[in-house]
């Protein structure tokens, strides 16, 4: 990639942060009224609530560098499948509460490194956002952890539900930390995180909490990829088709 | 001293508008008036984050599904102060849900109706919160301590959704003609309904004369439903939608809207169970709680393990 690749290209890396923030944060609202205790209930929307804030300024930050006069709504609303850029992890269906948490702790764990290191991002805007996102990052990061090592090591029913998510969703963990050449030209332009460089923390992170909560990592190494270069999983569609309904059914109206 | 003594005083701190707090003596039935009211009052939290959480998902903008996913949540919390409260009268939240699931304990009826378009969201907000301040603001001066302070916080979170409701139906009135139908075909479901929360006749509410006694309720339901007709059909005007009632009219004599006849045996159908949802809604609550044993378990085992734990350190140093 070029200098002039570089509009398109910090969109685009926009869009793959906004995106898993709005797709993550979606798939959590689903469980508002539908928690397995009120004040867990009011937590994971409150989680919920972060994300898509997080969503929305970064929509709106990509509209503006984009200038073709879109909207915050107009991209979330307007596109398909194939130009969402977030990761396939974030896009998994809730299933059920040992789920939820193992997607989240996944997410959490890199996402915060991810953040840590945006606050030193050479693009103004982009520092400002990730700093203000980190001090919910980190909230977020903290509830999932404790919420791994409570089940993981809580009973022996929530130990093997515990155990059974983590087997199923590894597979879509190593995706977020994937450098690809979008990664790796941000990074050289002083924009982007360095994704090798936050690696061995987020594996510290993860192996950490994961075998204080009596877990243990799946030992197929194979990850999925795809996702942040808009190929997804069968799951997105169905979660857009519902999200968009309104916009689509009803186009340019103001609500 | 005696029981009829103790019941004077009880009545004298009542008429001199002091509170009851939860250390106070209380008769019996004073204190299962109150569990069944503020349980009732949870429960209907609880269950209304349903029928708006129906919408979460298709939130129409980023915008409005942030508030209504704040809203709902809201809710969420509100139930939570009112299962404090009734704690407070020495029951547990575990067997108050267990009366919600069994039947045996109520919530409002209005969260056994549908949320069918996304202008119920707005029409929600407006009239069934609208409806709830009315009968609210008259309980933050409830003779119970607990019960009347949660009364104060809910308020004002309430005027806020209320608020927030009617300013999502302004933005569909001001719209195209498909969301001013959207706008009509929501208050054409949920008018009557709203005028139903404030329960049955005065000649036919049968706990009211001892609440009122007892001050736990300070305005009957025929004139806090009267106030709510009054507040509300000019808001109603100034959005232009039709209130569903030909025979609306304001009479200038009695200084308020006369109003046709409200459908009571829909809603004594609607409480008997016989509303679209009443069994959908149960199931999902009872799900909710049923697939969330396994994690309050694990919890409850987490936390012991925890601080058995940490005795052995302690005892160890």
């Amino acid at each position: 990639m070029t200098t002039a690749n570089l509009p398109q290209a910090r969109f685009e890396y926009l869009l793959r942060l906004g995106d898993n923030a709005l797709i993550l944060g979606q798939r959590l609202s689903e469980w508002c009224g539908h928690g397995p205790v009120l004040e867990q209930d009011i937590a994971i929307t409150n989680i919920a609530l972060d994300h898509i804030g997080q969503a929305r300024s970064i929509y709106a930050y990509a509209a503006e560098l984009e200038g073709k006069g879109r909207s915050e709504d107009d991209i979330a609303f307007l596109r398909d499948a194939w130009d969402f850029h977030n990761v396939q992890l974030v896009e998994q269906p809730n299933e059920d509460w040992a789920y939820t948490i193992v997607r989240q702790f996944l997410f959490d764990s890199a996402n915060y490194y991810l953040y840590q290191s945006l606050t030193r991002s050479s693009d103004e805007q982009i520092k400002a956002i990730a700093e203000k996102s980190l001090k919910e990052i980190t909230y977020h990061l903290r509830y999932s952890s404790e919420w791994m090592i409570r089940l993981g090591d809580g009973t022996e029913l929530s130990h093997q539900k515990m155990q059974t998510a983590l087997d199923d969703l590894w597979m879509f963990s190593g995706e977020i930390l994937m450098m690809d050449d979008l990664d790796k030209f941000m990074h050289d332009l002083g924009i982007g995180a360095d994704l090798d460089a936050i690696k061995p923390l987020v594996d510290a992170k993860r192996r950490d909490v994961i075998s204080e909560a009596t877990l243990r990592i799946p030992e197929n190494p194979w990850m999925q990829s795809g996702g942040k270069q808009g190929r997804h999983s069968e799951f997105l569609g169905h979660m857009l088709s519902d999200m968009q309904f309104m916009q689509r059914a009803y186009p340019g109206m103001s609500w | 001293m005696n029981e009829l003594t103790l019941e004077q005083e009880f009545q004298a701190k009542i008429d001199a508008d002091l509170k009851i707090e939860p250390k106070d003596w209380m008769p019996d039935a004073y204190r299962k008036t109150l569990i069944r009211q503020i349980s009732q009052h949870a429960h209907s939290e609880i269950v209304g984050m349903l029928p708006e959480g129906n919408w979460i998902s298709r939130a129409p903008s980023l915008r409005r599904k942030v508030a209504l996913l704040a809203k709902v949540q809201d809710e969420g919390g509100h139930g939570l102060y009112l299962y404090s409260a009734t704690e407070t009268l020495g029951i547990d939240r575990e067997e108050l849900i267990e009366d919600l699931h069994s039947g045996k304990a109520k919530y409002s009826s209005i969260f056994n109706y549908p949320s069918l378009n996304w202008a119920d969201i707005g029409a929600i907000g407006w009239l069934v919160d609208g409806a709830a301040i009315m009968n609210q603001v008259a309980l933050c001066r409830t003779s119970y301590g607990p019960y009347a302070r949660a009364m104060v916080r809910i308020c004002k979170e309430e005027s806020f959704h209320q608020r927030q409701g009617y300013e999502i139906l302004l933005s569909l009135c001001r719209g195209t003609e498909v969301q001013k139908r959207m706008a009509q075909d929501a208050i054409n479901r949920w008018w009557w309904p709203s005028l139903m929360m404030f329960g049955p006749p005065d000649t036919d509410s049968p706990n009211s004369e001892q609440s009122m006694k007892w001050r736990i309720k300070r305005q009957s339901n025929d004139e806090l439903r009267q106030r709510f007709i009054d507040m509300t059909v000019p808001q109603a005007d100034f959005l232009g939608l039709v209130v569903p009632d030909p025979q609306l009219k304001w009479n200038e004599e009695r200084g308020h809207y006369d109003f046709g006849p409200i459908d009571w045996e829909e809603f004594r159908n609607v409480l008997k169970g016989n509303g679209q949802c009443n069994r959908q809604r149960m199931k999902d609550r009872i799900k909710a709680h049923e697939e969330g044993a396994w994690v309050r378990e694990a919890a409850m085992a987490y936390a012991e393990k925890r601080s058995r734990r940490q005795e052995q350190v302690s005892s160890v140093a």
